[in-house]
């Protein structure tokens, strides 16, 4: 089992890391690399990176936070890669140097966003938003939400899945949506 | 009436997945017609859906959770 590691004011708990941060951290990439199963390579390494640097966690920044740095440089580490391949040519029209190269790594990362502007920018945010609010919801309200509103499996198959009735399923997803609105009130609607 | 309530609400979310049975959906228009907090419980249950939609939202299965736990598991 993975322990918890003490920390003097925010807490590492690689235990929980997946059920609370898999899916911020999944959204979170593919905006930035627009591949799905890139992006969940990429997670995957960033919670063995975060769990392999844990000792250099000083408890500073709060869990998820400390994840999105190690993530931002693992995506800058893929842009890397293929800079060195057929990006160069990219980087080589604005940026001149080595040094700008790392900048435009930088804003790659920080700003996938160049493919659209504030709309992009805008609808991250809202994505955020709404995985915040998803994390504060019961744990099965939380995974009934999810398969039916972002993944779109079928009634049915959530049923078999989570051994439920679909009048179950149907007051878990009004509540979860109830919660989720209100969550969500203050800045979106 | 709280009961009736809580249902016709039930039944516009229903209704946002495309799953409300023609029957449930004219009773949902009748009361969402005639009764004001359903209206407006239907115009945000309707504009949340559009925000869901707008994020483009993606999320993990449990399977692929399940396969990175057991990696993160391995490695520590």
């Amino acid at each position: 089992m993975l322990g918890k590691i003490k920390m003097p004011e925010n807490q590492l708990q690689p235990e929980k890391w997946v059920d609370n941060y898999a899916d911020y951290l999944f959204n979170y990439t593919i905006s930035r690399v627009g591949d799905t199963e890139l992006a969940k390579d990429l997670v995957q390494e960033t919670f063995i990176a975060g769990l392999k640097s844990s000792k250099n966690f000083k408890g500073d920044a709060a869990e998820r936070t400390w994840l999105i740095a190690i993530l931002k440089r693992k995506v800058i580490d893929h842009y890397r890669k293929i800079n060195s391949k057929k990006g160069k040519a990219e980087v080589r029209i604005n940026y001149s140097t080595d040094e700008d190269e790392g900048n435009w790594l930088e804003e790659r990362v920080a700003d996938p966003f160049s493919k659209g502007g504030d709309g992009a920018i805008e609808n991250e945010e809202l994505g955020i938003a709404i995985q915040d609010c998803i994390s504060k919801l019961p744990a099965k309200q939380a995974m009934v939400f999810t398969m039916k509103t972002i993944q779109g499996i079928s009634t049915e198959d959530i049923c078999n899945e989570l051994g439920i009735n679909p009048s179950n399923l149907w007051v878990m997803i009004h509540r979860a949506r109830t919660a989720l609105m209100g969550c969500m009130n203050k800045n979106w609607f | 009436m709280k009961v009736l309530r809580e249902r016709t609400k039930m039944l516009c979310t229903k209704s946002q997945y495309g799953a409300a049975t023609w029957w449930e959906l004219l009773q949902l228009k009748i009361f969402i017609f005639f009764w004001k907090e359903c209206s407006e419980f239907s115009q945000r249950n309707t504009k949340f859906t559009s925000l869901c939609e707008r994020a483009e939202l993606n999320a993990l299965s449990e399977k692929e959770k399940a396969e990175m736990k057991k990696k993160l598991e391995e490695e520590f």
